[in-house]
């Protein structure tokens, strides 16, 4: 399965290289890992995060399909975790192949930008004693606007 | 009817999940919040600011107009914040 939700850790070089398999066409791949990242104002002590399992796997399929759809991509995949982190701790991963290094990177970023604004997880931080739940940046709807294309809706 | 709550709206209602059976002229999501509110404070509190209310209706993103059935898995989130 080329997507996976998981509360697991996963190893991105490992990852990598069971989709690799000595693919002897794979000229590039690009790998996205997203972090827990502590803050210097705010700090952080942990992070849970919940997901809908079911409908998030469903729009993961959208991604990979729509990625695969408008780059040449050997393979893609694509790992959330849910669950209970601390700060560094991974929480996503997506990795593109393709033949030639601008099909990897430009689906890496699609996959990316499709995940933070349409994949149903939320994160609740706690901070000390205060939890706070984290909404969507309006960045991150920003940067997935420029994906739109007729057809494709990531909502 | 199967209600999903999810992250902080879960946690305003006091609830994950329940099955609800609400009289034939709910007929749409917008219909189906404004029962719900009526059930109570803690519904009120939680869907009373609809732009941070996001519905999904059998895993798909729905508008407030989309119409329900009695058959429907029908998921309440605010919005999401994953990746």
């Amino acid at each position: 399965m080329p997507y996976r939700i998981q509360p697991e850790d996963f190893i991105p070089d490992h990852e990598t290289e069971i989709l690799l398999h000595g693919n002897r066409h794979v000229g590039a791949v690009v790998t996205f890992v997203g972090y827990v990242r502590d803050s210097l104002n705010k700090p952080l002590d942990s992070m849970t995060l919940e997901c809908y399992q079911s409908m998030a796997l469903q729009q993961l399929h959208m991604i990979e399909q729509e990625a695969k759809k408008r780059w040449s991509l050997i393979d893609c995949l694509i790992i959330h975790r849910y669950g209970y982190l601390q700060p560094s701790a991974r929480i996503v991963l997506a990795v593109s192949l393709s033949s030639h290094r601008a099909d990897a990177f430009n689906s890496c970023q699609f996959i990316m930008d499709m995940v933070k604004v349409s994949v149903p997880v939320w994160k609740k931080e706690q901070h000390g004693l205060n939890t706070d739940w984290i909404g969507t940046k309006t960045s991150d709807l920003e940067a997935a606007q420029k994906w739109k294309q007729p057809g494709f809706d990531f909502k | 009817m199967k209600i999903i709550y999810f992250a902080w709206l879960r946690s305003k209602i006091g609830l994950a999940e329940e099955v609800i059976n609400p009289p034939p002229q709910i007929q749409t999501v917008e219909h189906l919040l404004s029962w719900l509110e009526q059930k109570g404070p803690n519904y009120q509190e939680a869907l009373k600011n609809r732009t941070v209310v996001k519905v999904a209706v059998n895993q798909k993103y729905v508008g407030f107009s989309h119409p329900i059935q009695l058959n429907d898995e029908i998921a309440l989130f605010p919005p999401i914040s994953g990746g």
